[in-house]
């Protein structure tokens, strides 16, 4: 599949999407659609100033109208580079975008004209609209997103997974919801298509990683309008220059003017926005994650409480057979001998683990029983067994079903083993024979391996963890402490879930939450963060704004990584590039002013050899400095889990210090490298 | 120098001591709690909110607010413009003074009500007593009253939860006046009387000197405006010469204690901030950031002062005390460079020594004090609005470095919030650089400017800078009375005064409205010495940077040119 070849890491400079980048670079220099990126556009319209202003200069004889045309030069290039650097990241999406595309192609397929019978008529899939039935069988691509109304089928679904192991999808229930583009592998079944073709999350996602259609996020636009802000004083204070300098008594050649304001304005940081924004989405979608747009990412770098259902998430799905205890008075070879038979009509992962346990203890207890009758578990009557030939019967169930078919009254005995179990975590069932109370199993949840880590990284995100389970609080306190989450809510029902995240939404914490099931889909829609699984309902995915399509709910630390480093990586190139002012000016305005105030040339602290090649550095470093962040700009800034203050400082100090100290060395760099080249 | 060291150290302990006092006393006042003054005030609260109408539990909407703050402004330039023509057949007129001409008049009235109190004028010779009582004196009260409460108004809205209202400017107002300024000047006013400052209703004193000549004497009812100019950081003198004349500023307790007054209520409106948020430490850490600001500018004019004027190295000058040019004897380089950067730190502008015979980088320091726009302490209540919009975006920066939404003090900041804080401080490059920019090329006012070179450049833009940030500071080799500069400096005064407080409401308005969050998961803490770091970053780089060609042109080059023995 396409879709595995591309789904590791992309060269970051892949040659094919360089060539891409550049072509698209230069196309980008079309002022009407270069003014989405404001302070690049002004960079532009200088270059274009500048470019008038040096043809007047050439023409006049001017002496440093060398050093102008190399000025003029590099402000171009500035603008290239600027727009090389949200192309470099578009074309990566691109890239990323097609192997999603790859599954999303039109295909022929059966829609069927009456949903209850067979008959169908071909058609395009782009031609289906939501609400109709189509037919899908063995070999066919499913057309778009919907749900199984009818049948049962085994569906490859690596082409968005990676998983390479067919799953059952059928109607009812949480496994009836099908993704566009997978395909059926045996048997067949109608699905009502959910979302037309074109509208599915995949488009979405794609459109987003591609740069196209995408959506500045809050913190984007916020950014932006600083940006402007800062480009709009810079403006101001080199239009203001040129009247103080006349009065000063010195003419300033309007070239270098134009080159001061260039190297003032942030234009690191206004050239790799949109490539950071770009990249984070493509990052994600690297880690099968969907998401429904960029505010949502953003929002997810806020999360501080993650609410996850234990079933599923935090235990496997199924509980075992863990131990026996049976009453005082009683065998534990008979109450073993009871539990076999009354598990072995059950064919549930809980009844076969009571086989298990027992065969590992015992062996095979009873050859050949003679079953007169099954009893099924019900969830009315709570309990299941099986009725002996020619007579007797054994029984397990809950405590209260067992107890009033045992007709039993208080039993101290069976209380207290039935809470030390409670109290462990684990499930009690009970065992009667013949209406006579055996004992009880404990049937134990077994928590998924490495769980706690993932919960530690959280806790180290400031994100905490709260289990939902229906389980009694006792049962729910035992798994909260072993699987290491930071609370729970236990006998939990959707309506509690609902309050729950209200509540902590009152407090004003941000909340995430992971499910599946449609009875999550209130609470999906509720929550900040709405992670639903790939193998979740319809529904489910319906009321979420992140799709994993791995079904993994811890992924949620993926996302919560993507989103902190969007900002961070924002946060941390706009402090560069702010801080990076203070060595232009050391750089610049000394030979700005050299023949009006010789003095001033005081402030030369890196000595750079002559006015010209002073401002020519100040202007090259300027526009380099965008190319080699470019790297930076698409993998996001390292974020390592810690304090905020931590954070803050650490961040400060690399690329605020950092970022008055870098330029000081480059433009010296680049004076010594001009000078001995004798370019000035 | 011992001396000297002494007396700033004892400024700063004192400060440090007030702050706290004061600002849990303006809390208790603006929150109506009981307070010492209550007894006595609250009955005269009470009559005037009878006489105005005022019901003082309706609380305002933010736009509300700045209506009314709009509406009392409006009444109070209209008033104090017509005392001003009037003056002449005004009472309390004994020398006869002639009514101000219409566009200083104007001039004057927007300066007064803006609490920038930039003078046009000499006050002693061109104002009756009743224009520097009901005019001059009255104003300092009422402009310093605005501004106070609208900076409680914002403190408001940062601290409050989900409230549509920031609380009632009539009652603010009136509060400000009866519980803090008045009782404040009334007691320094006092003190200056028995430190020898004339508080009197008769007219000039002749006088016969030594050398048998005769001398006028100008006094007046000095000592109440001199206190509630400095406490509330207004300024604008009854002498031209303002705080170096001796009749305003006779000794060096005088001095001292009019820089404490200067630096008292903006100091302690941190504290207030401090303790209406539940948390003092915010407050200290804006005060901290500030301080540190303060400290930077006073050992930099300190040196400067004490260090002389290289040039006159040459000459037979004895500069052991310093540069003495400008300077009165009685208050020496220390206590003149408190109150150069006190009253341009602050919004006050008041001078106890001449700025324009600074050094070079003595003068720059309280002109970079003004451009940045009250950011260290500022005015009386301005200052903490002004801060406001540094501390938008120093949240904003936290937040991003972080990689979270930012919040303040549990505060989401959102888009509106950035947009205001961005774009409504634009006002100062365009009025503090643009404006002098097209003046020079405007050749009569071009012409306002006494000197050449570098120097002159530093007069106009601290002239612009100073109308901008309402401080009223200036160089005194500028001829603020052409028309184009009267004109230009009420434009920038009004928009550099009214913009930010209505922006400053917005903002507040807008936050107040929002849910306040947990502070205690993730967001940035913003009571640390990081946090403080942080600050003082940004009021650095979005408030100082872009002055620097500007200055590199001005105070710089004149430095360095003086340096190498150059002159103009």
């Amino acid at each position: 599949m396409i879709w595995n070849e591309t789904n590791g890491d992309l060269q970051l400079f892949d040659t094919g999407i360089l060539r891409r980048a550049v072509v698209s670079a230069v196309r980008k220099l079309n002022p009407i659609t270069l003014v989405h990126n404001p302070v690049i556009f002004v960079v532009e319209i200088v270059s274009i100033l500048a470019t008038l202003f040096v043809i007047r200069d050439l023409a006049a004889g001017d002496p440093t109208a060398d050093a102008q045309v190399q000025i003029t030069l590099w402000l171009w290039i500035t603008v290239l580079f600027g727009n090389f650097a949200e192309a470099v990241a578009e074309e990566r999406g691109k890239a990323r975008a097609e192997s999603l595309r790859a599954s999303q192609k039109t295909t022929e397929t059966k829609r069927l004209v009456l949903e209850h019978r067979m008959d169908f008529e071909t058609v395009k899939s782009s031609e289906l609209a939501t609400g109709d039935v189509v037919l899908v069988e063995a070999g066919d691509i499913i057309p778009a997103d919907g749900d199984v109304v009818d049948g049962i089928a085994s569906v490859d679904e690596s082409a968005i997974t990676g998983e390479s192991a067919p799953v059952i999808r059928e109607s009812g229930g949480d496994r009836s919801s099908v993704t566009g583009g997978t395909k059926v592998v045996s048997d067949w079944m109608k699905v009502r298509v959910v979302i037309r073709p074109g509208g599915s999350f995949i488009d979405r996602m794609i459109a987003m990683v591609e740069g196209t259609r995408r959506q500045k996020t809050p913190s984007e636009v916020a950014l932006t309008i600083m940006l402007v802000g800062q480009t709009i004083v810079f403006l101001v204070v080199v239009a203001a220059l040129g009247p103080f300098s006349f009065y000063s008594g010195g003419m300033v050649a309007t070239t270098f003017l134009l080159a001061l304001l260039v190297t003032l304005i942030p234009t690191t940081i206004g050239a790799l926005l949109s490539a950071i924004g770009i990249a984070g989405m493509e990052r994600l979608v690297k880690a099968n994650i969907i998401a429904k747009s960029g505010r949502t990412v953003e929002a997810c770098g806020d999360v501080d409480t993650l609410l996850l259902d234990k079933t599923g998430t935090i235990t496997f799905g199924n509980r075992m057979a863990d131990a026996m205890k049976p009453l005082p008075g009683v065998q534990i070879r008979d109450l073993a001998e009871a539990a076999y038979l009354a598990s072995l009509s059950d064919d549930t992962p809980e009844g076969r683990s009571i086989l298990e346990l027992v065969e590992r203890t015992y062996g095979k207890m009873v050859e050949n029983p003679a079953v007169l009758r099954h009893i099924p578990f019900s969830a009315e009557t709570r309990i299941s067994g099986v009725d002996l030939h020619p007579e007797g019967e054994v029984r397990k169930g809950s405590e209260d079903a067992i107890r009033s078919y045992a007709k039993m009254g208080e039993n101290y005995q069976l209380t207290r083993i039935i809470q030390d179990i409670a109290r462990s975590g684990g499930t009690p069932l009970v065992v009667a024979r013949d209406h006579r109370v055996l004992g009880v199993i404990h049937l134990k949840d077994v928590i998924k391996p490495h769980i706690r880590d993932r919960f530690m990284q959280l806790r180290r995100m400031d994100v905490r963890t709260v289990m939902i389970t229906g389980d009694n609080p006792l049962t729910a306190a035992a798994i909260a402490a072993e699987a290491g989450v930071d609370d729970f809510l236990a006998e939990s029902t959707p309506e509690r879930k609902l309050e729950l995240i209200r509540k902590y939404q009152g407090e004003g914490r941000v909340v995430a939450m992971c499910g599946d099931g449609s009875n999550d889909a209130p609470a999906l829609a509720q929550a900040d963060v709405g992670v639903a699984m790939n193998d979740g309902t319809q529904a489910a995915k319906e009321a979420a704004n992140i799709v994993d399509l791995d079904s993994d709910p811890t992924k949620l630390i993926e996302v919560v990584r993507v989103g902190k480093q969007l900002l961070i990586s924002r946060g941390s190139l706009t402090t560069f590039s702010i801080a990076n002012d203070v060595a232009k000016y050391f750089a610049i305005l000394p030979p700005l002013f050299a023949t009006v105030y010789p003095g001033l040339g005081a402030l030369n602290v890196m000595d750079l050899h002559n006015p010209q090649s002073a401002i020519l550095s100040a202007v090259i470093f300027n526009a380099l400095v965008i190319i080699f962040l470019i790297p930076l700009a698409l993998k996001g800034v390292n974020y390592v889990p810690s304090s905020p203050d931590m954070l803050l400082g650490r961040n400060l100090a690399v690329y605020g210090i950092g970022g008055i100290i870098a330029p000081f060395i480059g433009i010296k760099a680049i004076d010594l490298l001009i000078g001995g080249l004798g370019l000035v | 120098m011992a001396d000297d060291t002494a007396q700033l150290l004892l400024f700063g302990v004192v400060i440090v001591i007030l702050t706290p006092l004061l600002g849990r006393y303006m809390a208790r006042v603006y929150a109506g709690e009981r307070n010492y003054l209550t007894p006595v005030v609250a009955p005269i609260e009470k009559i005037i909110w009878q006489i105005c109408a005022i019901d003082s539990r309706a609380e305002q909407h933010w736009s509300r607010y700045a209506f009314s703050v709009l509406a009392v402004n409006i009444v109070c330039v209209l008033i104090f413009y017509a005392i001003l023509r009037l003056q002449y057949y005004l009472p309390l007129n004994p020398r006869s003074v002639m009514g101000l001409e219409p566009s200083a008049s104007f001039a004057t009235a927007v300066s007064f009500i803006t609490g920038t109190n930039w003078q046009a004028y000499a006050g002693e010779a061109d104002l009756s007593f009743f224009s520097q009582m009901v005019g001059c004196t009255a104003q300092n009260f009422l402009a310093a009253a605005t501004a106070m409460s609208v900076g409680i108004a914002v403190m408001r809205g940062l601290t409050q939860s989900r409230a549509k209202t920031l609380g009632n400017f009539h009652v603010d107002f009136i509060r400000t006046i009866l519980y803090i300024l008045l009782p404040g000047s009334f007691i320094f006013a006092l003190i200056f009387v028995f430190q020898g400052v004339p508080q009197t209703l008769s007219n000039f004193s002749t006088v016969v000197t030594v050398e048998g000549g005769e001398q006028v004497l100008a006094h007046g009812p000095v000592a109440s405006q001199v206190a509630v100019k400095m406490f509330s950081t207004s300024g604008g003198g009854f002498f031209n010469a303002n705080g170096a004349h001796p009749f305003s500023n006779p000794t060096p307790l005088t001095n001292f204690l009019q820089a404490v007054l200067i630096l008292a209520i903006p100091a302690a409106l941190t504290y207030t901030f401090g303790t209406m948020a539940g948390d003092v430490r915010q407050g200290w850490a804006l005060f901290s950031a500030m301080a540190f600001l303060f400290v930077i500018g006073l050992a930099v004019v300190y040196a400067a002062e004490g260090g002389g004027n290289t040039l006159l190295n040459r000459l037979p000058i004895d500069q052991t005390t310093g540069n003495m040019e400008g300077k009165e004897t009685r208050f020496g380089t220390a206590g003149s460079a408190l109150w150069a950067v006190t009253a341009t730190a602050t919004a006050t502008g008041a001078v106890n020594s001449m700025l324009e015979s600074y050094t070079p980088m003595g003068g720059m320091v309280p002109l970079l004090n003004v451009q940045l726009n009250e950011a260290i302490f500022g005015g009386v209540g301005s200052g903490f609005y002004s801060l406001l919009f540094y501390i938008v975006l120093a949240t904003f920066i936290a937040g991003l470095m972080v990689g979270r939404s930012p919040v303040y003090l549990g505060k989401k900041i959102e888009v509106r919030e950035i947009k205001l804080a961005v774009l409504t401080p634009l006002i100062v490059p365009i009025g503090m650089l643009l404006l002098p920019a097209l003046a020079l090329q405007i050749s009569e006012a071009a012409s306002a400017m006494y000197n050449k070179g570098p120097h002159g450049l530093t007069e106009i833009l601290v002239a612009y800078a100073s109308a901008v940030a309402t401080n009223g500071a200036s160089f005194a080799g500028f001829d603020a009375s052409q028309p184009f500069h009267l004109n230009a400096q009420a434009l920038a005064m009004m928009v550099g005064r009214f913009s930010f407080i209505i922006a400053a409401l917005a903002i507040a308005g807008s936050l107040g409205a929002k849910r306040s969050v947990t502070t205690t998961v993730g967001g940035v803490p913003t009571h640390t010495p990081l946090f403080v770091i942080l600050m003082i970053s940004i009021i650095f780089i979005f408030g100082a940077m872009s002055f620097f060609p500007a200055l590199a042109l001005g105070p710089l080059a004149e430095h360095f040119e003086m340096l190498a023995g150059q002159t103009f």
